[in-house]
């Protein structure tokens, strides 16, 4: 928007970037019993940090240069280190996706019982580290934030998360995407040293003219690396069992936020910075991202458990994405940058409805649930928005994001695969129909009565937020994608030709 | 080659504050002797300051010194520096270690030890660092066997003594091959006649394979490590911490030294048998670790596969690979440190080094639970932390010697490494305890060498300027 051209002075991306980390090292001084004052100081941070993303976003002008909102200074000069961060027009949206899923997973937080302060503290660390990646243009401050962004899960789950996996699924998620990352590193290591530019400023390295064969061999390593994080076949598997196992703020940050941080990781190293390779590779690891697609959505048919559901959706959703990009088609591209954040957002909101459920009745078993229409509405019209987006229902920001990248499959020489593809909509048309009808529909049971309450209003609010991005991207999609669109052209500037 | 006594201040004023701890010792009545410890840290942090401030010697490839027995450079200076350091931690954590505080001896032989060590990172010639090593390493064997009336402290002595002399012989036969070909013992002339091809090839290799054999006694590497677990666990934790850093670090000071000054790596190649070094201790090192009940055992095996690690800035043989080693060793120093001093003190309250009851750690003691965490995550090399940036430094000199494989290799043993210390912190905050409502008093001082670690732990991992320049230009004089 021109008027808020202005705040593209300040240094929002910093600060945006350090507040969630300082806020949670002085919340950790809190002494530990003042709950009230450890979840306001939380809150407060929340709404802050909702703020100034929201501001990077209105800031950013489509028509403006590539990447805006830059900041450089000299961190480490005699390697070529710098802190240098900006938005481009993919990024931006995901740093408002991260300031949504913080506000809103902090206000839903409430209920934490156990060590509150460790809590937030570790969860804004986290908070830290995705916004560090997603503003990053320095590749050693990407990886830098990025293994910030990954081991504070290992702790928010082992802790807070469900007692029957918890530490299973924290040491089986820490370990994938550890392996991911560091084999990714010395990809990126390789390019820092093959460029002979002396520099991990990224905007160099795209002009760095890697020879082919040199991309050929070391894009696998840094895609895929990166890509596990963003749950692509067969490394997906870390994903349902650390998103169940985690507690629902968590869920909703891990599956809202951290899976996007692989997708676009994968994509501002290995596909930008590496576009030969990126061509070479893609066409077969378009077949992984298709088995992730209907695979997904397959076994998330068979759940029994809410929440697994939920977490095979994820895997679904995100092979969207990551086959968005290996269509290498412009369509495919914008897709795939209005998917990252239209599933974030309603992942989130799912997560948040499976945890309200869960605190008050304490089953997740599809089974043992029903008639939660009755006592809480305003969540199940919540969870049916979302539920529709999933489902890529025209008039919402599924339809936004997944239309694009069906097109894009289509238009790419495999045709075909858009057709299996779009298999997946059918399937999970009839799971979430299925859930929604026995979650929300039919009888209430007796054991839940006296004892399930509709939910506090700050929850409300938080819902309300989430689905309402959801319906206005659906219906002014003029607000995103020209954005992600600005951000696309210039990766097949790279890619070569539109 | 002069007399250049201010390059060898800190020799000289450490044998002073050596003599004048036996001194003070005698003349202490009984009831007064706690000061013992207090009084030796301030020394040596004062010896350190003296260091910083007059014995910095000028930018470059360094001078030779006292008819070529030392060489005056930065690296010898930042090492001693490091030492400097451990020492002074050391001897405040020993603070309230019964068998040990009150001994003056014991004080003696630390500031002894500290002694041969920064001799260690200046030796120019054979015959000074064979006697530097000795000086480094018969007080330690004395320190680690400390507590006679306890049976693995004895037992650790004994067997660093036994390992430590074996090796030792070794390498000094090698010495004297070395010797025996090249006439002179000057590491600088023995550097020159080997590039000049005046030395038999055959004959450098040899010799390196002893030489090694003394040297990763001293770092504890594959396959010259069956001593440390047993030592590390027996000996009193406070010389664990010290020889699991500065020892550590005076050895490496010696292996960098040695093989990139004085054995041009263009005559006798001998990177490809320091990365297979590098792979098997870590490989080994780690593995061994996942078993591990003891917290001391589990450090040991730790301290094993990072010895791999810095091994492999050394295997790289470039001026990035020698910078990683002496940035590694930095921050090395002040990690495992800090986690020891957690070990300490949890030991002398709780008097258990098992892992198992460090359960409920985090509800009784909140500060001592983040102290471990964080210096554990930088043990794994988790950013924002100093243990990050260095291994990004030794990976990066193997990607850059074209050395991938190697680079790979340590990337999946960080896996591993992260691994058995996320199962620590586990413990730590997950198990409960039924002690976790008794109190753990910590000692001011011990809380105070705590949190400078902490503080340098983080400060390494972030500003990564001032460190790397020195270690650059430490490492550049070394070729």
């Amino acid at each position: 928007m021109q008027f808020l051209q202005f705040l593209q002075e300040w240094p929002l991306l910093s600060i945006v970037t350090f507040l969630p980390a300082v806020a949670g090292m002085l919340i950790l001084l809190i002494p530990g019993d003042r709950r009230e004052t450890i979840y306001k100081a939380a809150l407060a941070t929340g709404a802050l940090v909702f703020l100034i993303s929201l501001l990077v976003y209105l800031g950013f002008d489509v028509d403006g240069g590539r990447y805006q909102f830059i900041e450089q200074y000299n961190w480490l000069p005699q390697l070529g280190i710098s802190w240098y961060v900006a938005v481009d027009g993919i990024s931006a949206p995901l740093v408002l996706l991260t300031g949504i899923v913080m506000f809103t997973g902090v206000i839903i937080s409430q209920r934490i019982e156990e060590r509150p302060r460790e809590f937030f503290g570790f969860l804004f660390i986290l908070a830290t580290g995705v916004f560090g990646v997603f503003v990053a243009l320095d590749m050693f401050a990407l990886f830098f934030f990025y293994e910030i962004a990954v081991f504070p899960m290992y702790l928010l789950i082992a802790i807070w998360g469900w007692k029957q996996t918890r530490e299973y699924a924290a040491m089986k998620l820490t370990m994938y995407l550890f392996i991911g990352s560091v084999i990714a590193l010395i990809g990126g290591l390789a390019m820092y040293f093959a460029s002979g530019l002396g520099t991990f400023d990224m905007v160099a390295l795209e002009g760095a003219n890697f020879t082919r064969e040199f991309q050929i061999l070391w894009f696998p390593f840094v895609f895929i690396g990166f890509a596990v994080l963003g749950g692509i076949f067969p490394f997906h598997n870390w994903s349902p069992d650390g998103h169940v196992a985690a507690p629902t703020a968590v869920s909703m940050f891990h599956a809202g936020v951290l899976m996007k941080l692989g997708a676009f990781a994968a994509l501002r190293v290995g596909i930008m910075l590496l576009p030969e390779g990126a061509k070479f590779h893609l066409p077969w690891m378009i077949f992984l991202t298709l088995v992730n697609v209907v695979y997904g959505a397959y076994i998330a048919m068979v759940q029994t458990d809410f929440k697994y559901v939920i977490g095979f959706s994820s895997v679904s959703h995100m092979g969207l994405v990551v086959m968005g990009f290996a269509s290498l088609t412009p369509a495919g591209y914008i897709g795939a940058g209005v998917q990252m954040v239209s599933h974030g957002i309603m992942t989130a909101l799912f997560f948040a409805v499976v945890g309200m459920i869960y605190d008050q009745t304490h089953t997740r078993e599809i089974a043992k649930l029903g008639g939660m229409a009755q006592k809480m509405p305003f969540v199940m019209v919540a969870f049916v928005i979302g539920g529709l987006v999933s489902m890529g229902m025209p008039g919402l920001s599924g339809f936004v994001a997944e239309f694009p990248i069906f097109m894009g499959v289509w238009m790419s020489d495999k045709p075909w695969i858009a057709i299996v593809a779009a298999i997946s909509i059918v399937i999970t048309a009839a799971y979430i129909i299925r859930l929604i009808r026995r979650v929300f529909f039919g009888e209430f049971p007796a054991e839940f009565e006296g004892h399930v309450h509709d939910v506090r209003p700050s929850e409300k609010f938080a819902l309300g937020l989430l689905a309402l991005v959801l319906v206005l991207i659906g219906i002014f999609p003029g607000i995103m994608v020209p954005m992600v669109e600005a951000g696309v052209e210039h990766v097949f500037t790279l890619l070569g030709g539109m | 080659m002069g007399a250049n006594y201010l390059a060898i201040l800190p020799e000289i004023s450490l044998a002073v504050l050596a003599a004048l701890l036996i001194l003070i010792d005698l003349r202490l009545k009984p009831e007064r002797k706690h000061i013992l410890p207090g009084l030796t840290a301030g020394g040596l942090l004062l010896v350190l300051v003296a260091t910083l401030l007059f014995a910095r010697p000028a930018a470059g490839a360094g001078e030779s010194i006292w008819g070529g027995m030392l060489r005056h450079d930065l690296a010898a200076y930042i090492f001693r520096i490091i030492f400097l350091f451990g020492a002074a931690a050391t001897a405040i954590l020993t603070q309230g270690w019964k068998t040990v505080e009150r001994r003056g001896e014991f004080y003696v032989l630390l500031v002894l030890s500290t002694l041969g060590m920064t001799l260690m990172a200046a030796s120019a010639d054979l015959i000074m660092l064979f006697l530097a090593i000795e000086t480094a390493s018969i007080p330690l064997y004395v320190m680690a066997g400390f507590m006679t009336s306890d049976d693995k402290s004895t037992e650790a002595g004994v067997k660093y003594l036994l390992f430590g002399a074996a090796t030792s012989a070794v390498m000094l036969y090698g010495f004297s091959l070395l010797y025996g070909f090249a006439g002179t013992t000057d590491l600088y002339e023995l550097s020159a006649a080997a590039a000049a091809g005046d030395l038999p090839v055959l004959g450098l290799a040899g010799v390196l394979v002893l030489a090694l054999a003394g040297f990763g006694f001293k770092v504890a590497v594959v396959p010259f490590h069956f001593w440390a677990p047993d030592v590390y666990e027996g000996a009193p934790t406070p010389v664990t911490a010290f020889l699991s850093t500065a020892s550590k670090a005076a050895g490496f000071a010696v292996i960098l030294r040695f093989l990139l000054a004085a054995y041009p790596l263009e005559v006798a190649n001998w990177g490809g048998l320091v990365a297979v070094m590098a792979v098997v201790s870590m490989t080994v090192g780690n593995a061994a670790a996942l078993a591990q009940k003891n917290i001391k055992r589990l450090l040991a095996y730790s301290s094993i596969a990072h010895a791999g690690y810095i091994l492999m800035g050394i295997a790289a043989g470039t001026v990035l690979g020698a910078t990683g080693v002496v940035y590694y060793l930095a921050v090395y120093l002040v990690t495992n440190m800090a986690a020891f001093a957690v070990v300490i003190i949890f030991f002398n309250v709780v008097g258990s080094d098992d892992i198992a009851s460090y359960a409920g750690l985090s509800r009784r003691h909140q500060g001592l639970a983040f102290a471990m965490l964080v210096a554990f995550l930088s043990l794994a090399g988790v950013p924002p932390l100093g243990g990050f940036f260095a291994k990004i430094l030794v990976f990066a000199a193997a990607v850059e010697a074209n050395l991938v494989w190697l680079a790979i290799a340590g990337v999946l043993n960080a896996i591993l490494g992260l691994y058995y210390y996320l199962m620590v912190l586990k413990v730590i905050y997950l198990d409960r305890s039924e002690d976790e409502s008794k109190p753990l008093p910590v000692r001011r001082s011990h809380m105070a060498v705590l949190v400078v670690c902490l503080v340098l732990v983080l400060v390494l991992g972030t500003v990564l300027g001032p460190l790397y320049d020195w270690s650059t230009i430490a490492a550049g004089g070394l070729f």
